[in-house]
């Protein structure tokens, strides 16, 4: 089921084949996401890979169950979201994350920030780092293709061996192409 | 019927199974027949214990996975029914304990008291089978039924909204977690 419009957007496809192929190598199964424009190309590759489950989520919380719920089971899971989905999920990562010591391996989209032009994104923007300072959950910016791989090997490692949940922002400089 | 009628008959059946509970009555009760390290208290994140079911039952095929939820914390989670309708686990089993109230944080009522139908909920969600019970008799009909069926299931078990008197449990969350995590990795 492919997204017909994803060619009309100027989202790069060869650098989120490289952060999907960076998922694939630190053995992500199963990803739960919500659409956003810059992940078309993510969730599509997730979609048509028969070796990963892709769960469409109503709400980006749930991604945190479920990703709670696999790794009890010894699956390795990724939770693919917008910032503002990050900042809807915020007392699961809380009460169930941080409360039961979950690794998650967050991919959040950062938009409205520098270069946004969608008036209703940059509210989000604004208060993305704040709120993962004020949680203290280590983050980083993926926004060289030559260091995506490492970083989230290196996120996915440090999510296990702390038993908390990481974020990795997805940045304009990244995703987008226009 | 009271809850732990209901339990008494699902505890019997779920040896090897990997059970999630919400919170509150439903945690304390089961957790008073007695424990097993393959029952899992979610203490917390209300609305949450049917997308970690969701998750369990895609990572461990299996494996039979038995949610037991109530009315208050599936209404805070109300679009994770499309979800599980969507991936449609065989393996899983939902049970919802509808007391039509928010019995541990003083006994409100939620909207199942005014009508609301969280088994038509699920069925028009795309559950493969839902039903409402109200007595005992009709809630081992239903458990067994689901067992047999190997399809994602709901029962709604119409409870009285009463509990026990505390809600502690001499389990550390964490002791809970790491020894659930071990079952699974060598059950």
């Amino acid at each position: 089921m492919l997204v017909l419009q994803s060619a009309a957007v100027p989202v790069s496809v060869e650098n989120s084949r490289i952060v999907y192929n960076g998922l694939k190598r630190s053995g992500v199964k199963i990803v739960s996401a919500l659409p956003e424009t810059w992940l078309i190309h993510l969730i599509n590759m997730a979609e048509a890979d028969p070796d990963t489950t892709l769960v469409r989520l109503a709400r980006e919380e749930e991604g945190i169950g479920i990703s709670a719920g696999a790794h009890l089971a010894g699956v390795r899971s990724a939770l693919l979201m917008q910032n503002h989905g990050f900042l809807a999920a915020i007392n699961p990562i809380v009460s169930l994350a941080f409360l039961y010591k979950i690794p998650l391996l967050m991919l959040i989209s950062y938009r409205g920030h520098m270069g946004e032009r969608d008036p209703w994104q940059t509210q989000g923007g604004r208060f993305t780092e704040p709120v993962l300072k004020a949680l203290n959950i280590p983050y980083d910016y993926l926004a060289n293709p030559k260091d995506v791989e490492r970083q989230i090997s290196e996120a996915q490692t440090l999510a296990e061996s702390s038993l908390t949940p990481v974020a990795l922002l997805l940045s304009r400089q990244l995703m987008w192409e226009a | 019927m009271q809850r732990i009628e209901a339990l008494r008959v699902v505890y019997a059946d779920i040896e090897s199974d990997i059970v999630v509970t919400i919170m509150g009555a439903v945690a304390v009760e089961l957790y008073t027949l007695g424990h097993r390290k393959n029952f899992f208290y979610l203490q917390h994140a209300m609305g949450l214990a049917s997308s970690m079911g969701l998750g369990l039952a895609l990572s461990k095929p299996d494996k039979r996975v038995i949610v037991l939820d109530g009315d208050g914390s599936l209404l805070m989670n109300l679009g994770a029914l499309t979800t599980l309708a969507w991936y449609a686990p065989k393996n899983l089993i939902h049970v919802v304990f509808d007391n039509q109230s928010l019995l541990s944080v003083g006994g409100f009522p939620t909207a199942t008291s005014a009508g609301s139908d969280l088994a038509g909920i699920a069925q028009k969600s795309g559950y493969f089978e839902t039903t409402t019970v109200h007595s005992v008799e009709d809630f081992t009909r239903a458990w067994r039924a689901a067992r047999e069926r190997l399809e994602l299931s709901m029962i709604v078990a119409k409870v009285e909204a009463a509990g026990p008197k505390s809600f502690l449990m001499d389990l550390p969350l964490l002791e809970n977690r790491f020894q659930f995590q071990r079952w699974l990795k060598e059950g």
